[in-house]
This record gives C-alpha cells, structure tokens and sequence, in this order.
C-alpha cells in the first residue's frame, strides 16, 4: 500500500515532468497547453470555486456509488434468488448494458432536471452493471463442496437455502463483490462528469466546459487533476476497505504449523 | 462427581445407533454403471471402513449414502427402518471450513443453517474436546492443517447425528497428526455408526471394526473382515500385521479387477 502510493507519486513526477519538457520544447501558447506552474497557480487562485464545484461532484460521485451499490447487489441477489425470475432477470440486465449510458444522458437531465439528481442516476446506472455482473459471478461460483455440506446439515428446503445463501453464497461471494466495486469506485466519476457536461449548473464537469468555452485552459486542467485526485482516492479507499471487511481474502497471513 | 462432568461435557444424550442399510442401490455416471445392485450394511454402533483402488466408487457410495447424488435407485435408509435424510454427519478430506468464519463460527454453521439458536457452550465444549480451547476465535487460515481438520471434526460431531460418513479425513495430514487424529476420533465418536472412506489400510486396521474391499465395476463389496481389539489399535501387533497383508493382496487384486493404472 505505502510502496504502491510511493510509486504512484513517482510516475505522477515523472508525468509532470515530461508536461513540463513538452511545454518547454514545443512552446504552444497557454490557451492549448498551459505548464504545469500555469495549472498550478490556476488551482491556487481559484480555489474556492474548485472546491465548490468538486463538493458538487464528489458528492454526486458518492450517491451514484451508494445506490448503484445497492442496485446492483439486490440486482444480483435478486436473480439467483428467484429461480424462475432468472429467465427474465438477466437478458433484462444484459439488455439494459446495450444501451450506452452516454447516449440517455440528454434523456436523463430532460427527465430529472438540470440539478444532481440526472447525475446521481448516471453514475448509478453506470455502475449497476459491473457490481450486478461480478457479485453474481461470486454467488455463482460457490464452492460445490460447501453446498453438499450445507445440504447435509440442514436439508433442501427454503428456509436452509435462505440460511445457506446468507451464512455460506454471500459472505463467499463477497471477494467477487468487491472486485465489482473496485471498478464502480473507477467508472463513477465518468457517469458524473458525463452527467454535468450534458447539462448541469455546477460541479467539475460544468467548471470545465465553462473554462474551455473561455479559452482559460489551465482552470480545465487544475479540474482535471481534482477529478483524478477523486477518482484514485475513492479507489484507494473502496481497496482498502474491501481488503479490511474481508481479511481472509488476503493469503499473505502466517500460518504457524502444529 | 467424575461421571455428572462427563455427562455435562457430551451435554445432550447422543441419539441411539442407528446402523446403514443399502439395498439394491444403482448409481451411474455417464452410462457406466458405477454400482448396481449393490447391498451391505453397516452395524449400529460399528466403524465400517471401505478400502478399493481410486476411482472405484467409494465416495460416490457416501455420497449415495448421504443423500447428495440426485440420479440413483435403490434404498438406503437407517438400521430402524427410517430414511436417513437429516440423520447424518458428513467430513470431508477437505476441511470445508468457511474462511470468514472462526473455528467457533465454524461448527456451529449447522445450528446456524438449521435456524436453530446457536448452542456456543456445547461448541466451545468440542473444541476443547479436540484439543482447540486456545484457538476457538481464530479463522481457519491461522490453523496448521491437523487444527483444520479437529475443527472440521469438532463440527461433524456438533452434529449430532447417529450415523457419520468420512471421506478420507485425515488423509492431507503428516503420519504423527494423522495418527493423533485417529486417536482422538476413535474416542469421540464412540457409539456412532461410522462409514469411513480411506486409501489406508493401517487407518481401517486401527479404527473399522468391519473393513471392506471395493472393486469391479459395477462395484461388489468384498465380505468384512473384522480386526479384533478395540480401537484405536496399534497396527504392528503380529496378527494385525498378518491382517494387513491380507488387506494388501486383496486391494491388489481389487485393483486389478477395477482395471484402474498403477
């Protein structure tokens, strides 16, 4: 963790770096590349107003995580628990990724309005899809031998397949799960800034089309680099707890022999 | 005084033995019939051990017996008449423990699975029972291997149930845990039917009362042979000896007859 940050500032180093050597040789005028000193003082001098429009993001960002989290796992929960409703379930679920979220933004922001809740639900549909798909994928795979166990333990009828999907299918596909959130915790500041470019009154994605409709590039890059500050801290924080509720997942424990 | 301790250790009377009765049992995979016609049965009270060559069918019988194979004919119910559905304890050579769960968690997933309320002093009983009272709380991955499979033990005997399947349960452990498992097994499970799963022949000399030979396909069940002694017995006693070698010539020939590669 303390190494992966280390080299992760590293690279971001050597990224800036490069920007600064490219804006050296190739000078284009700040209106198409600002350096990295222009980004920075844009992110100084305008500070509040970031902040302002990256609380709109952020919490946008968190609500659409919240609720495409819970969409998505009742979602999964839902098709293995109703066998017949399965049949149904998934082609609908399939079927609902074959529309792109991009292309009902407009119908989104026409419907919800102009404020967070259009962009809420963005980042919600957007991440529906891979929390449902890879929680799904871990309540399938439960361990056969598991199953057999449950099976003699306390039998085959509804109340012992409800108790063996909560004690034995859940907490087993809980790795999966988290895999899942994983790429939600990656994807969902797309589906907000995508949300806010089609049609919003505040947030980063707004700030942006703002300043590169007024030539003040470096504001947009000062956005960008707040955006992506979000986007790996909330991926860093999803791991990170994930790694903390499910502690057996990580193999790297000691084993004492007998 | 000594006697109200044990009584309070083994807290509910264990139900009374119930024996196997497998009749006319049929089971096939893909065509080839693994068992047909196939009839034994297992002693109330008695520990059967079944040998044969891999592959031959011997855990596909527990299953049978346990009730996890879907496609089969034939009857398999208790020594009393009564079908044996719910009345059996299954372990594995896995432990089949859950990782998530500590070894506390783990054998009482049965009570948990049943809906029943948790019986936490009846666990932490059998835990001491094995030899786990320092490590009740801990998850399965900070346990050795023999630990693993005391709690998979543990967990078979929270059961409770009068007939108890194994499938080679001590068979990933090294010869010294092996046979301290072997010990402490025999001394728990003491008035249960036991059908016991094993590539072992000195593991069936120590603890079956009733050893059998499987080969052939469709499987025949060769007639028991019946160390004598009480168990756990010690395998290099000279008529155990000359037992094993018995044993061993006609897991040779099961072997031949099963067709199985050396």
């Amino acid at each position: 963790m303390i190494g992966g940050l280390f080299r992760l500032l590293l690279v971001s180093l050597g990224l800036v770096v490069l920007w600064q050597v490219v804006v050296w040789v190739a000078a284009p005028p700040p209106f198409i590349l600002p350096g990295p000193l222009a980004t920075a003082s844009a992110f100084i001098n305008r500070f509040d107003l970031l902040m302002q429009n990256a609380a709109v993001t952020l919490a946008e960002i968190l609500l659409g995580l919240v609720f495409g989290t819970l969409l998505g796992a009742a979602g999964a929960l839902a098709v293995i628990a109703f066998g017949p409703a399965r049949r149904w379930l998934l082609p609908l679920l399939i079927a609902s990724q074959a529309v792109p979220v991009f292309a009902i933004a407009p119908l989104l922001v026409l419907w919800l309005g102009y404020g967070m809740a259009s962009k809420v639900a963005m980042a919600t549909l957007i991440i529906f899809f891979p929390v449902t798909a890879s929680f799904l994928d871990g309540l399938r795979r439960t361990e056969g031998s598991w199953l057999d166990l449950a099976q003699t333990m306390a039998g085959t009828s509804t109340s012992a397949r409800l108790a063996t999907m909560r004690h034995i299918r859940i907490p087993a596909a809980l790795p999966a799960l988290a895999s899942g959130l994983r790429v939600a915790a990656a994807v969902a500041p797309i589906g907000a800034v995508v949300g806010e470019w089609v049609g919003s009154g505040a947030g980063l994605g707004y700030l942006m089309l703002q300043a590169n409709a007024r030539m003040q590039v470096d504001l947009m890059f000062a956005a960008l680099f707040i955006l992506a500050l979000i986007a790996l801290a909330l991926f860093y924080a999803v791991d990170a707890a994930s790694r903390a509720l499910i502690p057996w997942q990580d193999d790297s424990l000691p084993v004492p022999k007998e | 005084m000594i006697m109200v301790a044990a009584a309070s250790a083994q807290h509910s009377p264990s139900p009374a033995p119930v024996g196997i009765v497998v009749h006319r049992a049929l089971l096939a995979y893909d065509g080839m019939r693994l068992f047909d016609n196939l009839s034994f049965e297992v002693v109330p009270g008695h520990v059967a051990c079944l040998l044969g060559p891999s592959g031959v069918g011997k855990s596909s019988l527990l299953r049978l017996i346990a009730g996890l194979t879907g496609a089969a004919s034939g009857v398999v119910r208790g020594s009393d008449g009564a079908p044996l559905t719910g009345r059996v304890a299954y372990m594995d050579q896995r432990d089949l423990l859950l990782p998530w769960a500590s070894a506390l968690d783990n054998v009482l997933l049965g009570s948990r699975l049943r809906g029943e309320t948790p019986d936490r002093v009846r666990a932490r009983d059998l835990l001491a029972a094995v030899g786990l009272a320092d490590r009740m709380d801990a998850r399965p991955k900070a346990l050795s291997g023999g630990q693993r499979q005391r709690v998979a033990l543990a967990r078979t005997l929270a059961e409770d149930r009068p007939v108890i399947l194994m499938d080679e349960p001590f068979s990933s452990l090294d010869a010294l845990t092996r046979s301290r498992l072997q010990e402490l097994a025999a001394r728990l499970l003491v008035g249960k039917t036991v059908l016991l799963v094993t590539h072992d022949p000195l593991e069936a000399l120590r603890l079956g009362d009733a050893i059998h030979v499987m080969a052939g396909r469709p499987v025949e069940l060769g007639p028991a042979m019946a160390p004598p002694g009480l168990t756990p017995r010690d395998p290099t006693e000279p008529h155990l000896v000359q037992l094993h070698r018995r044993i061993l010539s006609t897991l040779r020939a099961a072997d031949a007859a099963t067709g199985s590669q050396p």
